[in-house]
């Protein structure tokens, strides 16, 4: 058996992955649904053919888009994730007993469900008390929000498709909204290597900074994503994420993590020259 | 043969030429898009190779006898008329032939002054003269209106030797007159009833829409295929009745329309056509279902107003167009226009178009409800970050105008240019419009007054485009020389 899953990274670059079994297929009202077991990454799941998490490396991404913003406001209390089938954004913000609450806002129920199934891994906290999951469009529920949250996290696939509403202008300016005066909004921020994710790298960059008065990358290193190199947005109205970092206090939780700390937490924000030009190059 | 509405057979014969691999020695030049790489790279190679021309295997536009005329006749019936028309020079050509074929030089016919530019170019081309109805105006949106019965039955009545009475069904903003009550009105009197459904093309297939033309007992009505049937821009169908010869109305076509007709667009009416009888119930459900929900979502913001049915008045808004995604943007303190502005650059959304007080966005079964919560979430920010007050706005899309001669008698008299400043009390002697929605604010022949320049100011300076003069510029108007 040579059963392979390939994603194109650009249209002259494929990554393929080595599968041991299809486990599941599924077609819901937005897109289609597969997990697969591999001998080297553990079960993935992919939308519409694009792979989302892995077992293996899932973990980087996790802990990056929910650490970086939660070690700079410990008061956080009343979390917005937008996306985020899959659960693991969930299961590490669950870690925080400061957490009062988590609205999870995803369009596509099916998903859930499946992951629920299939990768127990990061849809284990699901459950926990404090989570109230909407199925419905991210964009139209955060329309509808004042005023409301400490930090918004978006945990969107790829602004083609599904995901598209949540890398436009309309839905930042939503968001700072929704969001309390210190309210923090951290994102899903594509990459610069390839040119189409570049190309959307810059314009969600530039419509957030438009939108807040503190607008930052930071970076991630996710083998399985393309080019491996993978960035997050941190928007903010108050909140500086380099300066504002709560180390003591982030390190007296005693949090385990296998990626993040809060040395990285700094170096993360020091991106390469690279990205600046991207991210100079998207106020044009 | 015996067609069905599942038939298409423009398509058929188009498919069949193609599989033929027949050597092209005729006209286009770019023989299957071969002559013309770029070309056939842009628009695609399927697309390029369905550009051929008339031939006996895919019949001739200008004379139809096979598979033009079988398709034109699935189109009558999936239509509800007795003929129908295939016009590849726009919906512009069907409004011509249908003014030109009920009218000539020196007849009169009675039409609400909101016609189309269309409608009033034919009058310039053709020398009838309109009298015009003046359309009813709602005082809080400032938008046209249809016409009402009452003042349709006095034109009527002054103007008895008047041949025709042509019908916005519905206007751009979605407002459509009695068109019933209009129809028998204009038969009663020997006159014609003409139909311009430009923006109409789904009464004839969804459920629980107004009265389309043909179903009113109209004598033609033109049809912008294009705009919500599907088919290609430019492709429109002219709609003739039981007592229209049509083989006079096919002279008429023929005394403008091009002899080349395109087979891309003729082939898109086809199918259009063929799309709309077997699907269209469900397809306009669909865009009434994702235009009544916007309608709901954008008047939850507060400050924008989307109108819809609860206007119907039994007169001048006798119906409504549900499929219509109108919003009312004066009470945030902008413009229709800046609000389409600002969609356009800063959201990254472009609409139909942006008038003084509103905005109209066209909802189609094409759209997807991502789109149409983005379009609700513009609109929310919009007015969070530009809404200002409103004070100073003009308040109304509409302005009277006063007719001292014919269109054509203006269009062709000796003329002079004047600063549009300057103009004031003379005589027009072309056109001036925001386009869209293409209404003239001054048609050839109109009087100028200080209330119409003060109106081309503003709209001058809100961003709208304006077309119709000589001078590209609008800076300059041609008048009638006194």
């Amino acid at each position: 058996m040579d059963l392979w899953y390939t994603e194109n990274h650009s249209d002259n670059v494929k990554f393929s992955i080595r599968v041991d079994k299809h486990l599941k297929s599924q077609q819901s009202e937005f897109q289609r649904i597969d997990i697969f077991e591999s001998a080297e990454f553990g079960r993935m799941l992919t939308l519409d053919g694009l792979l989302m998490i892995t077992e293996k490396d899932e973990y980087i991404y996790h802990e990056m888009i929910t650490h970086v913003p939660m070690a700079v406001n410990p008061d956080i209390a009343n979390v917005l994730v937008i996306g985020a089938g899959d659960g693991g954004t969930v299961r590490e913000l669950t870690r925080y007993s400061s957490i009062k609450n988590i609205d999870m806002v995803e369009i596509d129920e099916m998903v859930v469900e499946v992951c629920r199934e299939y990768l127990p891994q990061t849809a284990c906290r699901l459950t926990d008390p404090r989570v109230h999951i909407f199925y419905q469009d991210g964009l139209r529920f955060v329309r509808g929000k004042e005023n409301e949250y400490d930090l918004i996290i978006v945990d969107s696939t790829d602004p083609f498709g599904v995901g598209e509403g949540l890398f436009t202008r309309e839905f930042y300016g939503n968001c700072y909204k929704a969001l309390k005066d210190d309210g923090i909004l951290v994102n899903q921020h594509e990459s610069t290597f390839y040119t189409s994710y570049a190309n959307s790298m810059k314009r969600a960059h530039h419509r957030i900074k438009s939108t807040f008065p503190i607008a930052l990358v930071y970076q991630a290193h996710i083998p399985t994503y393309p080019s491996g190199h993978w960035l997050f947005g941190f928007a903010s109205k108050k909140f500086d994420p380099r300066a504002d970092l709560k180390a003591d206090w982030w390190n007296s939780l005693g949090i385990k993590t296998k990626y993040y700390n809060t040395i990285l937490h700094t170096g993360c924000f020091a991106i390469p020259n690279n990205v600046r030009d991207c991210l100079r190059e998207s106020g044009k | 043969m015996i067609f069905s509405q599942s038939d298409a057979p423009v398509l058929e014969a188009m498919r069949g030429h193609l599989q033929n691999r027949v050597v092209p020695f005729d006209v286009p030049g770019h023989k299957g898009g071969r002559g013309n790489q770029e070309l056939t790279d842009f628009l695609g190679k399927s697309c390029l190779k369905a550009d051929v021309n008339s031939m006996k295997s895919l019949d001739n536009l200008c004379h139809p006898v096979s598979v033009i005329k079988e398709a034109q006749e699935l189109a009558a019936e999936a239509f509800g008329a007795k003929s129908a028309f295939f016009i590849v020079n726009g919906t512009t050509g069907s409004v011509q032939t249908m003014i030109m074929a009920a009218t000539k030089t020196g007849d009169k016919i009675i039409m609400p002054r909101n016609v189309h530019r269309s409608a009033i170019n034919a009058l310039v081309v053709n020398g009838a003269v309109p009298v015009y109805v003046n359309p009813g105006t709602n005082k809080k949106l400032g938008i046209p209106l249809g016409m009402s019965i009452k003042n349709v039955e006095k034109a009527i009545k002054e103007n008895p030797d008047a041949k025709a009475v042509l019908i916005n069904n519905p206007t751009y903003y979605g407002v459509c007159s009695d068109i019933r009550k209009i129809v028998k009105l204009a038969h009663e009197n020997n006159m014609l009833a003409l139909v311009d459904e430009a923006h109409g093309t789904h009464f004839y297939f969804g459920e629980n829409m107004p009265l389309s033309g043909m179903a009113a007992g109209a004598d033609m009505a033109a049809v912008s295929m294009h705009k919500t049937g599907g088919s290609l821009t430019q492709s429109s169908i002219l709609l003739c009745g039981e007592n229209i010869n049509s083989n006079y109305i096919r002279q008429v076509i023929n005394l403008t329309q091009t002899t080349s007709g395109s087979y891309l667009l003729i082939s898109s009416l086809d199918i259009a056509r063929k799309n709309l009888a077997l699907n269209g119930r469900t397809i306009f459900k669909r865009t009434v279902e994702y235009a009544e929900y916007a309608r709901s979502e954008i008047n939850k913001l507060g400050g924008y107003y989307a109108f819809g049915d609860e206007l119907c008045d039994n007169e001048a808004f006798f119906d409504f167009d549900k499929t219509k995604l109108s919003v009312h943007t004066r009470d945030i303190g902008l413009a229709g226009i800046e609000v389409y502005d600002i969609l356009r650059d800063e959201y990254g959304i472009q609409i139909e178009f942006g008038d003084i007080g509103n905005i109209l966005a066209i909802i189609s079964a094409g759209d997807r409800a991502l789109e149409i919560e983005r379009l609700i979430s513009s609109l929310s920010e919009i007015k969070r970050i530009y809404s200002k007050d409103k004070a100073g706005m003009f308040d109304h899309e509409y302005i009277n105008p006063e007719v001292v001669t014919a269109p054509q008698q203006a269009f062709y008299s000796g003329k002079k240019s004047v600063p549009i400043n300057k103009s004031c009390g003379m005589v027009c002697g072309e056109f001036v419009m925001c386009y869209p929605p293409g209404i003239p604010i001054l048609a050839p022949g109109e009087k100028i007054t200080d209330e119409i320049i003060n109106y081309i100011n503003y709209a001058k300076e809100k961003g709208c485009f304006m077309t119709g003069t000589e001078d590209i510029k609008i800076e300059n108007i041609n008048v009638v020389e006194a």
